[in-house]
């Protein structure tokens, strides 16, 4: 177990720059999960800590020393791959004993711990079958068993979970999770899939076109985004965008969104909107926020009707998608309040929860 | 009203169903009737070659028996001659040796060629493998003119240890080529899961490579075996003395004198040089079958 520590790596095939410039700082035991879209640079990036790939600028290390130099297999990390990548020819045991016998520890030991990952994995009865005979999930656990066997100081999960359906993909989500919490060894969990990201991470590490976006534990990354791709890539529905102008109110600020439509910013934005009074701005609200008008009566609350276009029930709630001058924006209200299709309905938007964006930089203001 | 509308469709489908299965038994009929086609035209050199190694000379030399059936009764005396009063068992010993060794030499030296060019891209690599397959495609009947002035120079001319130096030059290309493309069908997880684990590079051929890509490795050793066992332009061109002749070429030579052709020892020598190749097929067909058609679609 051990910290892991990126400074100024940069990864460039040819005239393609896949990573550019990246620092990031892990400390022992924490859960990290990189998220993006794919080519953002995320799998470099793991690939990078492994030792697959040269690194072209900067500085790994992995418990203080500097790994740069170091082939994969001495820098003592192991690895869950995409497709598992288990050995075909061989039994579970032997798959994920194997590292263990290139690096010639006695026969007792092995076996100790094959028995004990198996254990913890809960595929003891697996131990003599051939991957070609075991389902995907059983699969998935296997190669999580000859990542742990190695007792290494850091494992790299490459998008572990995308082979999976949908169901299998949240048991083994948690099953992962649960490893985490017994073995504590640090984690660099690569996905694109921001759910994942959330519910494993102890900080999520949000990437795009080979830069870091944000680093932050999920909560901030949902609450606080710092830029407009974090805020649109997190969450499920995506945020809602609108493009909308700042205005002075005496000593208020209003959000404008059409000639008749219009916010007040709550008191408590105010002063840090002020600088941009007058301006364009994008105007950022989760579904969530924009809700039916009963209830909810915590927070500042502005009522506006209107005209249902998809109405999407989806059992404990249900989405409703409007158009605000030409933008679809979605709501999340309650099955008993959702109107038709089509139909007017008065919903009610929560501005404590909104966001101003700077549409020239992409920043939150 | 209701009951039309539920029946149409149901006659409609009983009509494609049925014109279905006549399709498929029609398809069946013809592809039977070819397979047997082809199965005579193709059993009947084997079954001349067999029937005459069991025939006496004397009949054999009656022009009105019948040539596909003997009537005259089976005997063994072909086989009897052969073994005991030719060079044949020497011929055997010889293609015996070299077969052996050249499938050996080819194996060696193709796997570790595929493993280099298929997996550890490296700078020319494609380039080169594509060099190798050409080599391949020129013709043993051109390239034995240059190959005799190496043979000759390096003192083997006359020796089966040149029929060891030169048939690796149709093994090895040909062999390699199918490696790569079996070697690179290989996800290349598994050899950076292998590199994670600790492997090296040859520990990572050994372990993983080979075992995997067993179909593919032995789909080359039964051609490199079926090249060298079979071939003739060589040893043709290279072998002269009978104690150095192999099977393809001593046989024919030692047993054509002249005009007189010795149908019976031909057959029956043809019949023995036949068997090995023909058991190692029946053993191993499965893993060629599979060989050949996983290099073809996954490579």
């Amino acid at each position: 177990m051990a910290d892991v520590s990126l400074r100024n790596v940069v990864k460039q095939y040819d005239d393609v720059v896949a990573v550019a410039s990246i620092n990031l700082e892990i400390p022992n035991h924490e859960f990290v999960v990189l998220v993006g879209p794919s080519g953002c640079g995320k799998s470099t990036t793991l690939r990078m800590i492994a030792g697959l790939e040269e690194i072209t600028g900067g500085e790994i290390s992995i418990d203080g020393a500097v790994v740069n130099d170091l082939p994969p297999k001495d820098r003592d990390i192991a690895m869950v791959f995409q497709n598992y990548a288990l050995y075909p020819h061989m039994t579970v045991a032997e798959n994920m004993s194997f590292g263990l016998k290139l690096r010639k520890f006695p026969k007792a030991e092995i076996k100790a711990r094959v028995d004990n990952a198996a254990r913890i994995l809960d595929i003891t009865e697996l131990l003599e079958r051939r991957p070609k005979q075991l389902s995907g999930g059983q699969r998935q656990r296997v190669a999580m068993g000859r990542a742990i066997v190695r007792n290494p100081k850091v494992f790299l999960f490459d998008e572990p979970l995308s082979n999976l359906d949908a169901k299998l993909r949240v048991q083994m989500r948690t099953e992962i999770k649960r490893v985490h919490q017994k073995v504590q060894t640090t984690t660099v969990y690569v996905t694109h899939d921001q759910v994942e990201a959330m519910t494993l991470a102890d900080r999520v590490v949000v990437m795009n076109a080979g830069k870091i976006e944000q680093i932050g534990t999920p909560n901030d990354l949902y609450h606080h985004p710092a830029t407009r791709f974090v805020a649109g890539f997190i969450g499920s529905p995506a945020m809602n965008f609108i493009p909308a102008t700042l205005e002075s109110n005496g000593d208020a600020l209003r959000v404008r969104l059409t000639d008749t439509l219009a916010f007040n910013v709550p008191d408590s934005r105010a002063a840090r909107y002020k600088p941009y009074a007058g301006k364009q701005v994008s105007f950022g609200l989760r579904p969530e926020h924009i809700t039916e008008t009963r209830g909810h009566h915590n927070g500042v609350g502005q009522e506006f009707n209107a005209t249902l276009d998809v109405v999407e029930p989806m059992g404990m709630e249900t989405m409703v998608y409007f158009r605000i001058n030409g933008t679809e924006v979605c709501g999340r209200v309650e099955p008993t309040a959702a109107g038709e299709a089509g139909a007017q309905m008065p919903l009610r938007a929560n501005l404590d929860h909104m966001h101003l964006i700077d549409p020239a930089t992409g920043l939150v203001l | 009203m209701t009951s039309i509308t539920a029946a149409a469709p149901a006659g409609k489908r009983t009509t494609v169903g049925a014109s279905l299965r006549r399709n498929r038994r029609w398809a069946l009929y013809t592809s039977y009737f070819f397979l047997i086609l082809f199965a005579i035209f193709f059993l009947m050199p084997p079954y001349y070659m067999i029937i005459t190694a069991f025939k006496t000379d004397s009949e054999m030399a009656q022009l009105a028996t019948n040539p596909w059936l003997i009537t005259g009764g089976a005997t063994l005396d072909q086989f009897r001659i052969l073994l005991r009063d030719t060079d044949f068992l020497i011929f055997f010993k010889n293609t015996v040796i070299v077969t052996v060794c050249v499938v050996i030499i080819t194996m060696v030296v193709s796997i570790l060629a595929a493993f280099a060019l298929g997996r550890m891209r490296f700078w020319g690599s494609s380039i080169l493998a594509t060099g190798i397959f050409l080599t391949y495609l020129v013709p043993d009947t051109l390239l034995f003119i240059p190959l005799f002035q190496i043979v000759k120079s390096i003192g083997l001319l006359n020796s089966y240890w040149a029929m060891v130096l030169v048939y690796p030059t149709l093994t090895v290309p040909f062999c390699t080529w199918i490696m790569i493309g079996y070697f690179q069908s290989i996800p290349k997880e598994l050899d950076e899961a292998a590199l994670i684990d600790g492997a090296s590079h040859m520990q990572m051929l050994l372990k993983i490579f080979i075992p995997v890509a067993l179909p593919g490795i032995i789909a080359a050793m039964i051609f490199a075996f079926t090249v060298s066992w079979a071939a003739f332009v060589y040893p043709m061109a290279f072998l002269y003395s009978a104690d150095q002749q192999v099977l393809t070429v001593g046989t024919v030579t030692s047993l054509i004198r002249a005009d007189v052709y010795k149908w019976g020892m031909l057959m029956a020598g043809a019949l023995l040089a036949a068997a090995p190749p023909l058991v190692i097929y029946a053993f191993l067909m499965d893993y060629y079958i599979a060989g050949l058609t996983s290099g073809a679609t996954k490579g």
